[in-house]
Parts: structure tokens; sequence; C-alpha cells
């Protein structure tokens, strides 16, 4: 039986894998479906990566090879082309089903399970695009592998649609390699990425951005011959008469990342409809499912990976504290949960619940706003009462925000609930 | 008054420059901001990632980077000259492949390894 088995070998996986190793555990086993460690970032060839957690600028393949590195380091079990199907069993004994090449079909058991599967991308049927269905549509993720693995250039006209991070860098990244970008189309009124990546991928190569505009249909036979693009309302209806024609012969969609779940709901871990990851506590510990830990782009969508990895080392670190104190024979933990929720202005928060009796002295609150804020202030309540604010110049959903939440301050509040808001600050 | 956005780290604060004014920074959240600022309107830098060929590696591109920032004003010669590098596998992380790339001072150099297929 292993301590704990980790599922992903990506960003997330990694450094929980480590982190439970350090914390003591000495049977870990890692199943990774690819043939290397790293996982989407080996494609993100681009830079920016460790700016938090390395205090320098590394690109994606540079920032994997660290952790793929520490990890050679340990005595942790990795498995490469491995497949995760299935996660069963009860605490303290979760059964493990996987399948590959070598070892074939085998159940592995734990005491404990991170699951670090990371996410995927959202596609043309998920946004229901009309139109004929032509080769020439992809999303920005598999254009991304093309690219910059491969060596394929998908197409030489592009449409973007969407302005999420690995669409920009896409726009920038196949204008380099000759390509021509005409335009990068967002629905909503402000952009899904990182503000620097509008700058330095669209504003560098003038690139255009239409905002508050979509795909409204895609022509073409057997290839992408043209795309409409229209003018939506605040209600994110098309606006008759504003269709604009491009001519091209690709288009790529970037429109949002979906947490990879499908293993969680089979276990039966409570999901939050709003990030689509298992609803988890102050720990990453699944609220419903004891030793099993999520962490990463499983549990939410992260803009940077730094914050992947700072999330994922508690999350082994956790997990190593969960077996080495049995955990399984309190499965039911001590103390109260309180429930975390998002308040006006807030679209999720997470952890979803926090347990005092369990905290270190803080415990960070990851969250999106809903809409872009100017100068204003970040709430943060136990009950009732107003417990600290933060006050912030700008917000926006494409960047998440994090705060602290001080034990101190939450038990003195002697609260049943936390919550997270964000108010605007009229100016003085 | 010329407004930009620092692009130097995730950030993205909000900076404005006063070109009449030796380019007095303000708005910046931390010292590179004022570098970043300064430079943006007199001499604007970009660090460039891209690939190069690679032959019997486990992928037929090889992920590089400049060293360090190399002026915009290059980045088309830069590219131009990472199409005459080819590399044979295995190749090592950091092993610089092409010096002093289109003048510009800067080595290109990988940015992962690759093992032979």
């Amino acid at each position: 039986m292993y301590d704990c088995i980790v599922i992903g070998g990506g960003p997330a996986g990694l450094a929980a894998a480590s982190a439970a190793w350090e914390q003591g555990l000495r049977k870990i086993l890692l199943a990774e479906r690819d043939v290397e460690l790293g996982g989407i970032l080996n494609q993100c060839i681009h830079n920016g990566f460790g700016l938090h957690y390395f205090k320098e600028e590394l690109t994606g393949p540079e920032y994997a090879a660290r952790f793929a590195e520490k990890l050679r380091e340990t005595g942790v079990e990795v498995r490469m082309d491995t497949m995760v199907l299935d996660l069963k069993g009860a605490p303290g004994r979760r059964e493990v089903h996987m399948v590959s090449r070598d070892k074939g079909y085998c159940i592995e058991e734990a005491r404990s399970v991170i699951l670090a599967m990371g996410c995927r991308e959202r596609t043309r049927g998920a946004i229901s695009i009309p139109g004929t269905r032509p080769a020439g549509v992809f999303t920005a993720g598999a254009a991304q592998r093309y690219v910059n693995m491969e060596g394929w250039l998908p197409g030489e006209r592009i449409v973007i649609l969407g302005s999420g991070d690995i669409g920009l860098i896409m726009a920038r990244r196949l204008t380099l390699e000759g390509a021509k970008v005409l335009a990068c189309v967002e629905l909503m009124p402000y952009s899904g990425g990182l503000t620097r990546n509008i700058v330095q991928c669209l504003q560098d190569y003038n690139i255009p951005l239409y905002l508050s505009h979509t795909v409204t249909e895609i022509r073409g036979k057997d290839r992408v011959e043209q795309v409409v693009v229209s003018q939506v309302d605040g209600r994110r209806n098309p606006i008759p008469g504003t269709e604009m024609v491009f001519d091209c012969d690709t288009l790529l969609l970037s429109v949002g990342l979906i947490p990879e779940n499908e293993l969680s709901r089979q276990a039966g871990a409570e999901m939050d409809p709003r990030t689509n990851g298992p609803r988890v506590a102050e720990n990453m510990e699944s609220i419903s499912l004891s030793g099993v830990f999520a962490c990463g782009n499983v549990a939410h969508v992260h803009d940077l990976v730094d914050f992947v990895t700072e999330e994922s080392l508690r999350a082994g670190a956790a997990a190593a504290h969960y077996v080495q104190s049995q955990g399984w024979e309190s499965a039911d933990g001590e103390g109260p949960v309180l429930p975390v929720q998002p308040g006006p202005g807030v679209s999720y928060v997470l952890p979803q619940a926090v347990r005092p009796a369990e905290m270190d002295k803080t415990c960070t609150l990851s969250f999106r706003v809903s809409q872009v804020f100017g100068p204003c202030k970040i709430i943060l309540k136990a009950g009732e009462a107003q417990i600290a604010s933060f006050p912030r110049e700008r917000l926006a959903p494409g960047e998440m925000e994090r705060i602290p939440l001080p034990k101190v301050l939450l038990e003195r509040a002697q609260a049943q609930s936390v919550s997270v808001s964000v108010e605007e600050v009229s100016a003085q | 008054m010329k407004d930009l956005i620092c692009i130097v780290c995730p950030k993205g604060c909000h900076l404005q420059v006063d070109e009449e004014h030796d380019y007095a920074v303000s708005g910046f959240g931390c010292p590179r901001g004022i570098a970043y600022g300064k430079a943006e309107l007199t001499a604007p830098t970009r660090t460039i990632t891209s690939t190069v060929r690679c032959r019997g590696g486990l992928y037929p591109r090889c992920p590089v980077k400049t060293s360090k920032p190399v002026p915009k004003a290059s980045i088309p010669a830069v590219m131009e000259a990472l199409n005459g590098v080819s590399l044979t596998a295995p190749v090592s992380l950091g092993q610089v492949v092409l010096a002093d790339v289109a003048g510009t001072g800067a080595d290109i150099q990988t940015t992962r390894s690759m093992q032979q297929r």
C-alpha cells in the first residue's frame, strides 16, 4: 500500500509529490498519462513563469524541468504513459485503478490521493458557433502544441475567438512564425487574459482586439474560408447590421478552461458548480472524501503557475500530515467546518470551507471577481461582521486575486461562515 | 505624458512616463517598473522565445530563447536567423545554439533538454 498516489505529473502533481516526500512520506507513486513530466508547461515555451516562486523569469519548459529534476532526487516512483481510470475505496484505503502498456490494468492502494489532473479547453461544441463544420477550427492550446512541439503551422490567415491568455500568446507566436493574425475577438467588454499579454502579444504586433464582439458564423466547405464577426449588446446578443467578414483559413478558440474532474466525480467528490472542481477545505482536502486532496487547475483554473505550485506544495504537505496522523481514524475531523462563500462582486472563492481547528496562522483565499472593478475594496466577513478589508486599484475577472484569512480574527469573530465580497470605492 | 502598462510581471501596473522630464515614471509597484517605463520609450526590448528544428529527438522542435532581452526592432532578424538552426538530439537545457544572434549581443539557448527518440 502506498502512502500517497498523485494523479498527474504537471506542475501541480510535481510540486505535490515533492512536498509529500519532503514532509516524510516514503511510499509515493505519481501516475502521468503523457510520456514525460511537466504537463502543459512543455508547450508553453514563452517566458514569464516563476517570477513569484523563483524570483526570476523562466519559460514553461524551464519551470517544469526544475521541478522534474527536484522530483528525480527523491524516491518518488513515477509511472509514465499511465492513465488513471477510476478512484474507489474508503478513507485510509483508497483504490486507484490505472492502465498502461507496460503493466496493463492494475489497482494500487493508497492511504491518501492527490488529484492533480489539470484542466482542458472548451471547444467549439461548448459554445455552439453556427455555420459549417470545415477543418481549420482549433483550440488555442492544440495550435500551441502543433507549433511549439510538433512543428506545424495550423494556418496562414487566422482569427482568434476569445482573449484568454493562451489565445493572446498564440496571436504573437503565430505572427512570429509568419502567419497573419487578423483579429482577436472577445465576447465580453473586457479581456479574459492578463493585461501584460494584451500589451506584449497584441499591441506589439498591431493585432486588433474587438471587445463586445463574437463569431456568429463559420463559412467554408472543406476548410475554413471566412468567419463572420458581430458586435454584441449588453446582454451578449449579436447586433444585426454590425457584421464584419474576415477571409481566413483558421479560427482559434481561446474560450475558457474546464477542470478535468471525471475521476473526482466518479469517486463521489462533492463539486463546486462555480469552480467546476471538488469543494476543498483549507488544506486542499476534499470536503466529502477524507484523504483525497485536489490542487492546481483541477481545483480551479489559475492564471499563474507559481500559484499552482504554492497551492500544490500545501496539498502535498497536508497529505503527508494526514497519513502521519492517521487522519482516516477521525474522518470527520474535530471542531466546526465553516463554509466560505462568494459575496456580491465575487464569482467563486477557494477553499470552499475552513476548519479553524486545522488552520495554520493564516489561510490564503483565492477568488475571482465577476466584473471589472476600478478603485475598490475587498471585504472579508465572518458571519455578518467585517473582519478585514483590502484596498485595490483595479480588479478584473481575468486575474485571480488572493487575500489572507487570519485564524486569530476568525476565532475572535466566532462566526458560522466566511464570505468575500468586493465594493466599488467612490472617488474622493 | 505617456500611459503604459508594465509587462515585467503579471501584475500589469499602469505607468505614466513623462518624456519631457527625463522619462520620470510614476504608477509603478516596484523598481523594475521604473526601468521598464524608461526603456520602453527610449530603447524597447523583448526576450524572444521560439523553437528550432531538432533531428532525432522526442519532438521535432526544440524551444529556445534569447539569453537577454533584445531590441524590439531586431525581432524579425532574430526569427530569420533561427530558421537556419538545426540541432540533433540529444540536446541539453541551456545549450547555446547560436552566439550573438543578429548582432544583438544575445545568444540563443535551448530551454529544455531533448532526449533521443
